[in-house]
């Protein structure tokens, strides 16, 4: 199998970040300490003010910052192929990496869909040439995401799929659902799905409930997701494979999950930062921003992803970084395209509204942002000498309003544009080199 | 000013004041020449994405009583069947220096759009199935005609509310005039949590007797294809307010058109109960009174009466 991240290689990083508050649940780091980064790799830890930056060595002052292990999203849409006015590999990877991410893995509803080696090839190749920060990719589990048959699941994996996804629709069909997970005993990769009955979801716009009656909205039901997560985990237990469910929206899936888990099933599943921190509330505006899918649901469907995400009944954050060009957004609500963007915004969001306020912990939230990682069969990132560097730097007072200065994205289809957050990357390093750095924020020597 | 809808822009003082106004333009109607000058030169662009012979052509005869130029802009055959977007015609339209827009639209919060990028005042003429705010209008100046006043009636709205602007205004516009609204139709076309809106929900007509206004929404033969009902004929059976179900007393309402042996029987139709035609007559001068307000009323209610008395003088 090929090495399923791909990017474009920069130059190694030399780099001494002093004095920043390093916290990594993973290594158990939580203290002030001196990193030096040489040659990509985290060559020591010192005591604060410990270490000196070695010859041609830059050195940057983390006073007042933390210093985390870098972020992984296991659910973004980078739009290529096809789709380049909303977003492409580059701006993708970009934004990724203004969020803190090191490493994010695409979903494959493009145009054409990712459903054969030649395109995956193509798109492995363009990554190579185009993405700053690692980049993997999941192909379709079925051709044309028509729902109907497989993929060509075994040569997708030899040339480095991670796993496969309909992502955006879901598997129809109990039966090729079955037929994959047991195609997966033998060429392995997860299944992540899209959970939603289209007979259920019609054509609903908004989550079903008090602001779809007063604004006579059609619905999308909470029992459109959780009735098909309960069928999927019932299949996967029967062939003992491995499903991801993406973006829980519902308090009913959050427990189809749990009891799922409970049974021993290998179900995961991944809470996005807007299910995290808004409700359907919000969509009284009808602003297009707040439309995605699945729809942002009550108060109660969001404590209980909340408490989800602490008790580990689901794993990890995921973005689903789904951008629109503005003028696709700018249409009535019903007519607008399902997605917001997100990889500039998760770690502000959470922190701001979870971590702050006191709901989340903060380890909690750092080891959530990356744990997609693991599901995936990828490397973690740790702060740990002598592993590749793949960290991040943040000012966590520092205040900033989203969208004041744009987006590193192509799209701007932010539900949290003109939110005050704090909490900003000023840097990070995905696989040993620099991949973003805050204009405003200066290196002391160089 | 605007009037996009009920929940946002009525109060129970503006809907009297335009009940108030609706009154002085009666007279009009019953001259020979049906025409004041009160919005000579003005222009009105009546935009209209769905099909809709009454409420366009109601717009369109209170526009041109009230002296205003009315051009009338329909989706189909238009540039918006080659694919322009809301947007790029309302900017295009716009162009044009309409003083006032009237939008009817398949999408909820259109109208609110409309007014953002046009700048004018807009008029919400039934936006997706969310509101239609001078249907409301229209209905509360009919029962002051018939009943006085609003306050403490019980009203009942019947049949297919799901898909409802009519409705949806009603329960809220109703209420604010001191109302008690139920809803009452099939399980399946009451959506979940209506009650939000603060009206009660009945699945069956067996209370009907207890309401002084029923209000039958129209019936449509798509929703036994999509199939929200088995058949227009169990509809009947359940829920058609006819000559049986029906009390002397009791007022009768539905916005147009009706399809009778549905949701209506043909003898409460044509009973002296139905004030059905009364409504389409109240929505012409109503529909004078919102242009009125909203492009010559702003600011000063009593200047603009006084104005207003005038110009019918």
């Amino acid at each position: 199998m090929n090495p399923p991240m791909i990017h474009r290689e920069g130059p190694q990083a030399d780099l001494l970040i002093t004095r920043a508050h390093v916290l990594d649940p993973r290594t158990g780091l939580d203290a002030p300490h001196d990193v030096l980064i040489r040659g990509g790799e985290i060559a020591e830890i010192g005591e604060p003010g410990g270490l000196t930056a070695p010859e041609g060595a830059e050195q940057v002052d983390g006073t007042g910052k933390h210093l985390l292990p870098a972020f992984v999203d296991p659910h973004v849409h980078l739009r290529t192929p096809g789709q380049e006015h909303k977003e492409d590999l580059d701006t993708g990877t970009r934004a990724a990496a203004a969020g803190g991410y090191c490493a994010v893995v695409a979903m494959p509803n493009t145009s054409p869909v990712v459903d054969s080696a030649p395109i995956l090839r193509s798109l492995r190749d363009a990554a190579a040439r185009e993405a700053r920060i690692p980049v993997g990719f999941m192909p379709c589990i079925t051709q044309g995401m028509q729902g109907e048959h497989l993929t060509e699941m075994a040569e997708l994996r030899e040339l480095g799929a991670l796993g496969f996804t309909d992502d955006g629709k879901p598997v129809r069909s109990a039966q090729v659902l079955r037929l994959a997970l047991q195609y997966q005993k033998m060429v392995g990769g997860v299944l992540a799905l899209h959970e939603e009955d289209p007979a259920l979801s019609g054509s609903g716009a908004m989550h079903e409930g008090t602001v779809s009656a007063l604004l006579g909205i059609a619905g999308i039901p909470s029992i459109s997701e959780s009735t098909m997560v309960a069928r999927d985990a019932l299949i996967a237990e029967y062939e003992e494979g491995h499903i991801h469910i993406q973006h829980v929206s519902a308090k009913e899936t959050v427990q189809a999950i749990a009891d799922a888990k409970a049974r021993g099933v290998r179900i995961t599943g991944e809470a996005s930062p807007h299910h995290l921190t808004l409700t359907h509330d919000g969509v009284k505006s009808l602003d297009t921003r707040l439309k995605m899918n699945p729809p942002l649901r009550t108060e109660e469907d969001r404590q209980a992803i909340i408490a989800a995400l602490r008790d580990g009944t689901l794993d990890c954050i995921a973005t689903d970084h789904a951008p629109h060009a503005r003028d696709e957004k700018e249409v009535p609500f019903e007519q607008a395209p399902m997605g917001t963007t997100g990889l500039e915004t998760a770690f502000a969001s959470v922190y701001t509204d979870l971590v702050l306020p006191g709901t989340l912990a903060l380890p909690l939230v750092v080891e959530r942002m990356s744990s997609g990682a693991a599901i995936l069969g990828l490397d973690t990132p740790k702060i740990e000498t002598g592993r590749r560097a793949d960290v991040t730097l943040l000012d966590l007072s520092a205040e900033w309003t989203v969208g004041e200065d744009g987006y590193e994205s192509r799209s701007e289809n932010c539900c949290f544009a003109g939110r005050a957050f704090k909490g900003r990357v000023l840097m990070t390093v995905a696989a040993g080199s620099v991949a973003y750095r805050q204009r405003a924020f200066a290196v002391v020597e160089a | 000013m605007n009037l996009l809808s009920v929940e946002h822009d009525l109060d129970r003082a503006r809907i009297e004041r335009i009940v108030e106004l609706a009154r002085s333009f009666e007279e009009v109607a019953h001259r020979p020449i049906k025409k004041v000058p009160a919005l000579r030169g003005r222009t009105v662009l009546n935009l209209f994405y769905e099909s809709s012979t009454r409420t366009r052509s109601s717009f369109e005869l209170a526009a041109k009583r009230l002296s205003a130029d009315v051009v009338n802009f329909s989706a189909s055959g238009s540039s918006v069947e080659k694919g322009e977007s809301l947007k790029d015609t309302v900017l295009t339209l716009s162009a044009h220096k309409p003083d006032a827009v009237v939008v009817r639209t398949p999408w909820a919060g259109s109208s609110e759009l409309v007014a953002q990028w046009s700048g004018v005042a807009v008029v919400n003429a039934g936006d997706g199935k969310h509101e239609h705010p001078t249907q409301a209008l229209l209905d509360i100046y009919t029962l002051h005609k018939k009943l006085g006043s609003l306050e403490g009636l019980n009203i009942w709205i019947v049949g297919d509310v799901l898909h409802s602007r009519v409705a949806r205004s009603n329960i809220l516009a109703f209420q604010l005039m001191g109302a008690k609204v139920t809803v009452a139709g099939p399980p399946t076309l009451i959506p979940r949590n209506i009650e939000a809106l603060g009206c009660e929900v009945r699945y069956d007509l067996d209370g009907l007797k207890e309401a002084d206004v029923v209000y039958a929404l129209r019936m449509q033969n798509e929703r036994i294809e999509q199939p929200y009902l088995p058949s227009l004929r169990e509809y009947a059976k359940q829920f058609q307010v006819n000559g049986r179900r029906l009390s002397p007393r009791q007022v009768l309402m539905h916005p147009g058109p009706v399809n009778r042996g549905v949701e209506l029987s043909g003898e409460v139709v044509d009973s002296p109960q139905a004030v059905i035609a009364t409504q389409v007559e109240s929505g012409i001068v109503v529909r004078m009174a919102v242009l009125y307000e909203i492009l010559e009323g702003a600011g000063s209610p009593r200047g603009a009466a006084q104005r207003e008395r005038q110009l019918l003088a």
